[in-house]
């Protein structure tokens, strides 16, 4: 199959995960949606990668794979937090600081 | 492309005998102030893990402080040792480089982040709690807010000693930011440096909710900016077949000796290359605090703990400016033509947005953050100099606002009623008559800000205004100078209500520092006042380090 098509599928993906976190207001399925977008991201690496033949791409998706885990550790534990003091994951509800 | 895209020779040869992959070959000693960071950082997690509560506050103290003047000394040794200008090279096979912008930048990093230390490590403003002295950090953060635990956590006189060596992990990504030269390790460093900070944000004391607010807020807008910049490097690397700054270079200039089939496919696609360039563009103005990039700024720098505040503002500030400039100057000058417009646009929308919008704030934190909204347009205006000038008049700008941020900001901790800190401007008034000397401080901060001579934000506004200037972006100076004088408005307002208004019954009162705040003011004062009176050293010092490496 052409590569090229995996490229489609990632922009695809990207602008999916994009729309979602403008749109969702649960703070978890945001933060899905930007894992979804660094899913995009890794997939367009590793179609790079073998449209031009070399590793790079693919030693960068691996990369991007380690700081996705980390991100999810930090992101987690944010919420939870915010959770447990507001019994609530909106984004909407966090607005205290509205002018 | 309907034809089949020809696949490079070694998908097919993968079983057959490979060579040797040659051992990396890393230059240990000029890497030595990030190395010398992440080991402290490391160092630190032991301390949390093995040593008693009640002396993990000074050992973290004094690892710290002792492992980020050691980082320093280094890059003073670097910088003397000539690796700043003729030396100047790429280390760490082509990850790393090591030339006068980068130590620059990374002196400043570790020169802000000591005195950061010293905010943090401040244990006399808020009154005692059960005999125990308390810092600005919750007890225990994982602790619903009023809940039993918290209350217990509080009685046993916790404190949050983890956040020394998450401030030493953000101090090592923003430590290889700006001397990142390729994309992955800019990708790596953006995070390391972002995650500690997420979490530094959720753990203010006082005010909780909306500390964990800003966290969520600045969690969730930062990881969306870098999956934009994610993105912008993967079809960057599409674009050239290479992440090393370098070699993408090489490609928009169209310098490439011998291409490869693969390659010839998408190096002509130039939609790759604005896209690509465009989406790493967003990461970067996101964490610059560009318009209209700049939207997390003010919620997050008013519910973030103060200390973390002052550091997020100066050293962030600084890292990104610096990665920005070496994307645009290293990777994207042959694409001048293209971005210069759009910086345009980005620079006078963040002067004046971030000049416009400040006037009508009444806390103090959202105030400062507004008006380092309009700082990051001031800086912006010498980025698009794209000339030798526009770089070291960039560096010296960053040095000179950091120190007066981080200034601002540790006052802005002094100045204390029943709930902790007094934001609401109007608890201000009349400060000046009941503590002339708080309120002078923050006057001479305040008038570096607005660019008023003798100070160092005069200098440095002269400097980079005098570059875009050579650079043929007259038209930018105007508007900049325009919203300096708007912005020179509010920072004059908030002295006059400081000195010229009747102090209210129920104002705040000012907390006695010890020496730890005092310090970090006073090498506030003192840095912004010699970079104003004599600018003249620093101002060459910049310049002799204003040159990049390829």
């Amino acid at each position: 199959m052409n590569p090229v098509n995996y490229l489609y599928l990632a922009s695809l993906l990207f602008t999916i995960g994009a729309a979602g976190v403008l749109l969702r207001r649960n703070a978890i399925v945001v933060f899905m949606c930007v894992e979804l977008m660094l899913n995009a991201c890794n997939l367009a690496f590793v179609a790079f990668s073998r449209l031009h033949g070399n590793l790079d791409g693919q030693i960068v998706a691996f990369f991007t794979m380690v700081v996705a885990a980390a991100e999810v550790v930090v992101g987690l534990a944010i919420i939870v937090t915010v959770f447990r003091s507001r019994h609530s994951a909106s984004v909407d509800d966090a607005s205290l600081m509205k002018l | 492309m309907s034809s089949a895209p020809s696949v490079h020779s070694l998908w097919m040869t993968a079983a057959g005998p490979r060579d040797k992959i040659p051992t990396p070959h890393i230059e240990y000693g000029q890497l030595s102030p990030v190395l010398i960071v992440v080991g402290a950082a490391v160092l630190g997690i032991l301390v949390e893990a093995f040593l008693p509560r009640r002396q993990r506050y000074a050992a973290q103290l004094f690892v710290s402080v002792v492992s980020l003047a050691a980082a320093f000394a280094a890059v003073i040794a670097l910088a003397a040792g000539d690796y700043g200008t003729s030396k100047a090279h790429v280390a760490a096979m082509g990850a790393i480089a090591v030339d006068g912008p980068a130590l620059f930048l990374q002196g400043t990093i570790l020169l802000v982040s000591l005195v950061a230390v010293f905010t943090f490590a401040e244990r006399r403003l808020d009154p005692q709690t059960h005999g125990n002295r308390v810092d600005s950090f919750a007890a225990q953060p994982a602790a619903v807010p009023g809940g039993e635990a918290e209350e217990a956590a509080v009685r046993a006189g916790f404190t949050s000693t983890e956040v020394f060596p998450l401030l030493l992990f953000a101090v090592a990504g923003m430590l290889v930011f700006p001397a990142a030269n390729d994309l992955l390790t800019l990708f790596v460093a953006l995070e390391v440096f972002s995650l500690p900070l997420y979490i530094l944000c959720a753990l203010a004391r006082r005010h909780r909710l909306l500390s964990q607010e800003s966290a969520v807020k600045y969690f969730l807008l930062g990881a969306f900016s870098s999956a934009f910049l994610l993105f912008g490097i993967a079809l960057l690397y599409g674009y050239a077949g290479t992440v090393t700054y370098s070699g993408i270079a090489d490609v928009v200039d169209g310098q490439v000796s011998r291409v490869d089939p693969a390659l010839a496919q998408t190096m002509g696609n130039d939609a790759l290359l604005l896209i690509g360039g465009a989406m790493v563009l967003v990461g970067l103005l996101f964490k610059v605090g560009a318009v209209p990039f700049h939207m997390w700024t003010p919620d997050v720098y008013q519910g973030a703990p103060t200390p973390v505040t002052g550091f997020m503002a100066a050293a962030t500030k600084v890292a990104a400016f610096g990665a920005l400039l070496r994307l645009l100057y290293v990777v994207l000058p042959g694409l001048r033509w293209d971005w210069r417009p759009v910086l345009w646009g980005v620079a006078i929308l963040t002067m004046l947005g971030g000049a416009v919008v400040a006037i009508t704030q009444t806390d103090v934190k959202r105030l400062l953050a507004y008006s380092s909204i309009a700082h990051a347009g001031f800086i912006l205006a010498g980025v698009i100099a794209t000339n030798k000038d526009g770089v070291s008049s960039v560096l010296f700008y960053l040095a000179a606002y950091s120190f007066v941020t981080l200034g601002a900001f540790a006052v802005v901790t002094l100045v204390r009623d029943a709930g902790g800190e007094a934001t609401q401007l109007s608890k201000w008034a009349g400060l000046g008559r009941r503590s002339p000397l708080v309120a002078a401080v923050f006057a001479v901060f305040l008038l570096a800000f607005a660019g008023i001579p003798l100070t160092s934000g005069f200098a440095g506004k002269f400097a980079v205004f005098k570059a875009a200037a050579e650079g043929g972006a007259g038209p930018l100076v105007v508007v900049g100078v325009i919203a300096s004088a708007v912005a020179a408005f509010f920072y004059i307002r908030v002295i006059v209500l400081m000195f010229f208004n009747e102090p209210k019954a129920d104002g705040p009162t000012v907390a006695v520092p010890s020496a730890l705040t005092t310090s970090a003011i006073g090498i506030g004062v003192a840095v912004t006042l010699v970079l104003g009176v004599a600018p003249q050293y620093f101002l060459d010092l910049a310049s002799q380090a204003g040159v990049f490496v390829r």
